[in-house]
């Protein structure tokens, strides 16, 4: 169903992103691969393994120019652009008392301005093709609010409400937009918390497990697959959020 | 030059025949656009001649679009 379809993945050299990048090319869809610092070769490698070609982009999701050559790029290697996982996305923890002003812009710059620039170039190209499918990576902590996460739980429900509003804009040309909300998923990002702060995060988890890089992906790929579905937010946490 | 070029976008954007577009045809009443369609073609127009187009209202016609660039230019 998906196969031959080209897909865009932003973050996508580790973690969440690349289990998504390899799903939609385990689904036959052609991978672009974004990251910021570096890529193993042998995640593309692992990428076109599957069969489909991989083209690597190396930048910063915050930067408006950037996505926009991105873009072009892409049209211009694939033709198309079907998918779009928006999934950069950084933390920096503090209590709002003594966050500093650059670590609630940073935050907010490459999660939800990031979000926006790769929407904002990819949409007039999907438009054109009256199809796409744009999937956002938000987080549950976006509608929950958490506790030394101002700035990252306020570009999470940021992501949410771009999210539905992207939504509403571009139904009418057949494209759909939606957010995935991931509770806790064992990756880098999580791997810095302290084993505390691990233990009282699963005494809220139902389920009695963390999340997997793959659980976030086959939602990811469920989005893509359905796509009478839109404006929706699904929570992939175990049962944390209800 | 101008003209030609503008009428190649907007029969892409709304699927209609270049010899249909002319100077006096009105974007939205003619052709049946949505505000999508014109977004879009003010956006290829921008891109294409890099101009900004402050206030899209004020296009309606293919020569105001046509008249807008060549004075932008
Ligand atoms: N892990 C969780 O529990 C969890 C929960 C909820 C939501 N999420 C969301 O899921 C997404 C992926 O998280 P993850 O856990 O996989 O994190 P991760 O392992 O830290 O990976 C994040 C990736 O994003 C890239 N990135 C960061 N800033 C970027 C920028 N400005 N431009 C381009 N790429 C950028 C990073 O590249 P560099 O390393 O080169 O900077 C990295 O490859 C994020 O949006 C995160 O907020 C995660």
């Amino acid at each position: 169903m998906l196969k031959g379809k080209t897909a865009v993945v932003t973050g996508a050299a580790k973690g969440i992103g690349k289990a998504i990048a390899l799903a939609f090319a385990e689904q036959g869809c052609n991978i672009v691969l974004n990251y910021r610092s570096s890529v193993a070769e042998e995640t593309i490698r692992e990428i076109e393994a599957k069969g489909v070609k991989c083209l690597p982009v190396q930048g910063d999701v915050s930067d408006f120019a950037f996505a926009s050559d991105m873009m072009k790029q892409v049209k211009k290697e694939f033709g198309s652009i079907d998918i779009l996982v928006n999934n950069a996305g950084i933390t920096r923890d503090m209590l709002l008392m003594r966050m500093k002003e650059e670590e609630f812009d940073s935050v907010i710059d490459t999660n939800l301005k990031g979000t926006f620039n790769m929407i904002r170039h990819a949409s007039s190209i999907m438009l054109k093709q009256r199809s796409g499918v744009i999937i956002n990576m938000a987080s549950v902590v976006g509608v929950t609010g958490n506790a030394g996460q101002a700035n990252y739980a306020a570009s999470k429900a940021g992501i949410i409400g771009l999210t539905k509003s992207v939504a509403k804009e571009l139904a009418q040309r057949g494209i759909t937009c939606n957010a995935i909300a991931p509770g806790f998923v064992e990756t880098d990002m999580t791997a810095v918390l302290t084993d505390e702060q691990k233990e009282k995060m699963m005494e809220v988890i139902p389920l009695k497990r963390y999340g997997q890089v793959e659980d976030i992906a086959r939602a990811a790929v469920f989005f893509a697959e359905n796509t009478y579905i839109t404006g929706q937010v699904l929570n992939v946490d175990g049962g944390m959020v209800m | 030059m101008v003209f030609e070029k503008i009428r190649e976008i907007i029969a892409e954007q709304t699927g209609k025949d270049a010899e249909e577009i002319t100077l006096e045809t009105s974007v939205k009443d003619d052709l049946d656009a949505d505000s999508l369609d014109l977004f879009q073609i003010i956006n290829d127009i921008e891109d294409e001649f890099d101009v900004s187009i402050e206030d899209p209202e004020s296009i309606v016609t293919v020569k105001d679009a046509v008249d807008f660039v060549e004075s932008h230019k």
